[in-house]
């Protein structure tokens, strides 16, 4: 094995577990709690723009959520927003805000864009 | 993100009425204005509606409805489907926009596609280029361009270099920036997606040339070839390009049964107020509104005609074909087309508590349910891109390290080629776009199936098991003969007539659906409604009173025989009755046998061709009924149903499906959705049937508008029809990526010396996610009666 062998076999091996390390393990952002709004809506506003952020919502279960979607974007990869739980699939116009309602129960929930390529994830828990 | 901070205004669209000129709207809108929370504001006197823009932290629809109407102007909350329909409006525009511009950039991406090719093919010739297949193509352009510039043959290797970076930038740079925009805004999230691979397909390819035009020296003398691969570059660009586009269009069609819906409700309604008729919003539309509908025009709301007939078309919500007369006190449903008389309804159900409302309700809900078998799916579409970028990383390593020479360009190019024929799209529009093509069409044909999990077990179905009265039978049980007894005391009861009319009075104060029967029948044979005394009623037996000064009782031979009556005189008759599935009512006068009142369900006229075609898709039924043995039998006989559950109280159909499902059975369960709920849940598909103005739509799994059993035979087979859709797009999805990466990274060249060029790879990615969706497409074509 020549040098630049071995050199390009190390830095593609490192470039691999960088990859499954960057994509998996690293981009767990935290969780943002719900803001408590008027009437006990719990408010939350997501920016769309490749992703989510805040992906990971922790709202109160049994009260009703809002989930104020902005998306900064025409990529049309994110272009829908999808709760299959709340029977939810609405289009997210560009740099337009779109709001979801739906009252939570105890769970795990998750959404995703109308490909299940981008995801977020709601936990709603009984003191969240 | 500063700009992000501050929440954008939300807008809404307000109906006003009352506004009759210029003045009135001005008004509302300054009032609007001066509102706080409110960004802009604008009435529109001729649609009479107000769109406002907000701020929902200040203000809501509701505070600005109370602010228009302290104008004195009406004003009411806009309908859910107006908020759907504005979201809908506001896709057509972003996927038309999408499109125009997808349009611009793939024609740029082309002709520099096509012209970067037929420059690369000098350089091919000097061997400082990859050769494509393609270019054998593209050959006659190359030599009719040296034809006509035979300069072209003087050209420098390193001026053909320059002269291709020149013409790819402006496809790098403005048609595929959008892929390396994309894939960043990803990146940045810690995710990846089909941006993320054209991105860094295209990008290390158009780097690696671009670094071979400008420092060639500098690589020639470190022993690396200048090679240039401009024209994989464009060509991946704009075939990708051209897929998106595709692809743009055929999603937009995926929406189709929706927007067909909505648009079905009309926009106004014409009322009468204060003695006045008058041209309303129809959100401004009250139950307990009398409305007029002149012919030709739709109904705007469900209600209760009060005068006037008319043929109704209501093929839009229950996919029946025959306009349905309408008279006085028949109930009318809203978006459906009035033919050809003009009649006055009172509203009863307006805005979303109609029919039509709850429909789209529920198909949108459909929609954005998905099916078990997306999990899958799902699982492969979370990893994909990360896997696919390290394959690409290991198969440039394993060229690099084993490969011919030159090692570094063959790795450079597979690398390229796996990350460009991976395709996630493919695998993320399979379920969905079916799902959704599915459930739309099953509404336009008056089917509708809750979802993908309803969908996904609707295939799974042997049984069907069918609640007789009102789903096999019209559920109106009708007089079918009028017997007088051979011995009957002709004095009392001279004729049928009279038997009919003596046995009506006493049947007009029972609550029994035989007892309806008997009661219409007397009634349309202009029977004088007389009504028994000291009436007194035996459950399971009959009723009997005092008419006229005679003793009357109807029912069963059990009921005479307890009051000494001997039914015997009509015992053979009875038997002959009720052998045709009929239920014979003895009716005593005084004491005697004076007749039989034969009455039964009739069965309607497609329950026969229902059945036979469900037993044509390998389906058995079973007809489950209160009713007793003879009667049901005799029903399932004239059916063709082969096995009969009879004498089941309500309470126990539940279990009767428990026990088919016990036998191991996938029991579909056919019912109106009032009476055995507790059944249709307990099955693995309720179907619950209506008629249209009539449904417990929200009871079941599957409801079909129409009460007609081959509704049964469209909604299995259009489940049958998705899911082989459905596994089709995966298998193809699936199928394609796994065969497509190997042999991409360069699997069967050590064998067969066969590899793909990332232009092939690029022309094969745009293929394969279009095909998903075009596939999809197909179920809009799905026909009912069962063609599956």
């Amino acid at each position: 094995m020549t040098s630049a062998q071995i050199v390009v076999t190390v830095v593609g091996l490192a470039g691999v577990a960088w990859i499954n390390w960057y994509f998996f393990l690293a981009g767990r952002g935290a969780a943002v709690a719900a803001t408590a709004g008027a009437g006990g809506v719990q408010r939350v506003r997501i920016e769309v723009k490749g992703g989510y952020t805040p992906a990971v919502v922790r709202v109160r279960a049994g009260a009703p959520v809002r989930l104020e979607f902005h998306r900064d974007e025409v990529n049309p990869c994110t272009e829908e927003v999808v709760l299959p739980d709340f029977g939810i699939r609405t289009f997210l116009p560009a740099h337009r805000t779109t709001t979801v309602s739906f009252t939570p129960a105890e769970g795990t929930y998750e959404f995703a864009c109308g490909m299940g390529m981008v995801r977020g994830q709601i936990i709603a828990e009984k003191n969240g | 993100m500063p700009e992000t901070l501050s929440p954008p205004p939300e807008s809404c669209t307000i109906p006003v009425t009352g506004m009759t000129c210029a003045a009135c709207s001005g008004r509302v809108q300054r009032s609007l204005e001066k509102t706080p929370g409110v960004t802009a504001a604008n009435v529109n006197l001729m649609t009479g509606a107000a769109t406002v823009s907000y701020d929902p932290d200040v203000t809501s629809p509701e505070q600005l409805v109370e602010t228009i109407r302290a104008t004195g102007y009406g004003a009411e909350l806009p309908l859910p489907e107006e908020a759907t329909e504005d979201l809908l409006g506001a896709q057509d525009e972003a996927r038309a926009k999408e499109e125009r511009e997808l349009r611009r950039k793939f024609a740029v991406a082309a002709v520099a596609a096509v012209l970067t090719m037929v420059f690369s093919m000098p350089l091919a010739e000097m061997g400082r280029a990859m050769t494509d297949p393609l270019m054998r193509v593209m050959l006659p352009l190359s030599r009719g361009l040296r034809h006509l510039v035979p300069a072209v043959d003087r050209m420098s290797a390193d001026g053909w270099r320059h002269a291709l970076l020149v013409l790819t930038l402006p496809v790098v740079g403005w048609a595929g920036r959008q892929f390396y925009t994309r894939a960043w805004a990803a990146f940045r999230h810690h995710s990846a997606d089909m941006n993320t691979l054209i991105a860094v397909g295209t990008g290390a390819a158009f780097l690696f040339s671009a670094a071979a035009t400008l420092a060639d020296d500098w690589l020639t003398a470190r022993g690396v070839e200048p090679h240039v691969y401009y024209d994989a570059v464009t060509w991946i660009i704009a075939l990708i390009l051209l897929g998106n586009l595709l692809e743009a269009r055929a999603k937009g069609r995926t929406s189709g049964a929706i927007r067909r819906l909505i648009g079905l409700r009309p926009t106004t309604a014409r009322v009468m107020r204060s003695g006045r008729e008058e041209e309303i919003p129809l959100a401004a539309l009250r139950a307990g509104d009398e409305v007029l509908v002149r012919p030709g025009e739709k109904i705007p709301a469900d209600g209760v005609i009060l005068d006037g007939t008319s043929h109704v078309d209501e093929s839009m919500l229950t996919g029946e074909p025959i306009p349905v007369a309408k008279g006085p006190g028949d109930p009318v449903v809203g978006a459906t087309l009035n033919r050809n008389g003009a009649f006055r309804f009172r509203a009863e159900r307006v805005g979303r508590d109609t029919v039509l409302s709850r429909i789209i309700r529920l198909v949108q809900q459909a929609q954005g349910s998905k099916a078990p078998i997306q999990r899958l799916a799902d699982r492969i579409s979370a990893v994909f891109v990360p896997v696919v970028l390290s394959i690409a990383i290991v198969t440039f390593v394993v060229w690099f390290d084993f490969g011919p020479p030159p090692a570094y360009l063959h790795a450079l190019v597979s690398a390229v080629t796996v990350l460009i024929i991976a395709c996630p799209c493919a695998m993320g529009l399979a379920v969905p776009t079916a799902v959704m093509v599915s459930t739309g069409r099953g509404a336009e044909l008056g089917v509708l199936i809750k979802g993908g999990e309803p969908l996904e077990r609707s295939q799974a179905i042997d049984t069907v098991v069918f609640d007789k009265t009102g789903t096999i039978t019209e559920g109106h049980p009708a007089v079918r003969s009028v017997e007088l007894a051979p011995e009957g005391d002709r004095t009392a009861v001279p004729d049928e007539r009279r038997l009919l009319a003596l046995a009506a009075a006493v049947e007009r104060l029972s609550e029994h659906p035989l007892a309806e029967a008997i009661v219409a029948e007397a009634d349309r044979h202009g029977a004088e409604p007389v009504r028994a005394t000291e009436f007194e009623s035996r459950t399971g037996r009959g009723v009997m009173g005092n008419v006229e000064g005679r003793a009357v009782a109807v029912g069963n031979a059990a009921l005479l025989r307890e009051l000494g009556v001997d039914p015997d005189p009509g015992a053979s008759r009875a038997d002959a009755l009720a052998a045709q599935g009929q239920t014979p009512m003895h009716v005593a006068v005084d004491g005697r046998l004076a007749g039989l009142i034969a009455v039964a369900d009739p069965v309607k006229p497609t329950s026969r061709a229902a059945i036979e075609e469900l037993r044509r898709l390998g389906l058995e039924t079973v007809m489950l009924t209160g009713d007793n043995r003879r009667t049901a039998e005799s029903v399932a006989r004239e059916v063709g149903m082969s096995r009969v559950i009879a004498e089941v109280h309500p309470d126990k159909k539940l279990a009767e499906v428990r026990r088919l499902q016990e036998e191991g059975r996938v029991v579909a369960m056919v019912g109106d959705g009032l009476n055995d709920a507790p059944a249709l849940a307990q099955a693995d598909v309720g179907i619950a049937m209506g008629t249209g103005t009539d449904v417990a739509m929200e009871a079941g799994a599957v409801t079909l508008m129409r009460g007609d059993p081959m509704g049964v035979v469209t909604a299995i087979g259009l489940a049958r029809r998705t899911m082989r859709v459905i596994r089709q797009n995966l298998f193809w999805a699936f199928i394609y990526n796994v065969v497509g990466i190997p042999v991409a990274a360069g699997v069967l060249y050590p064998a067969l010396g066969l590899r793909l060029t990332p232009t092939m790879a690029a022309a094969a990615m745009a293929v394969s996610s279009v095909s998903v969706v075009s596939n999809s497409l197909r179920l809009r074509r799905f026909a009912s009666r069962g063609h599956v």
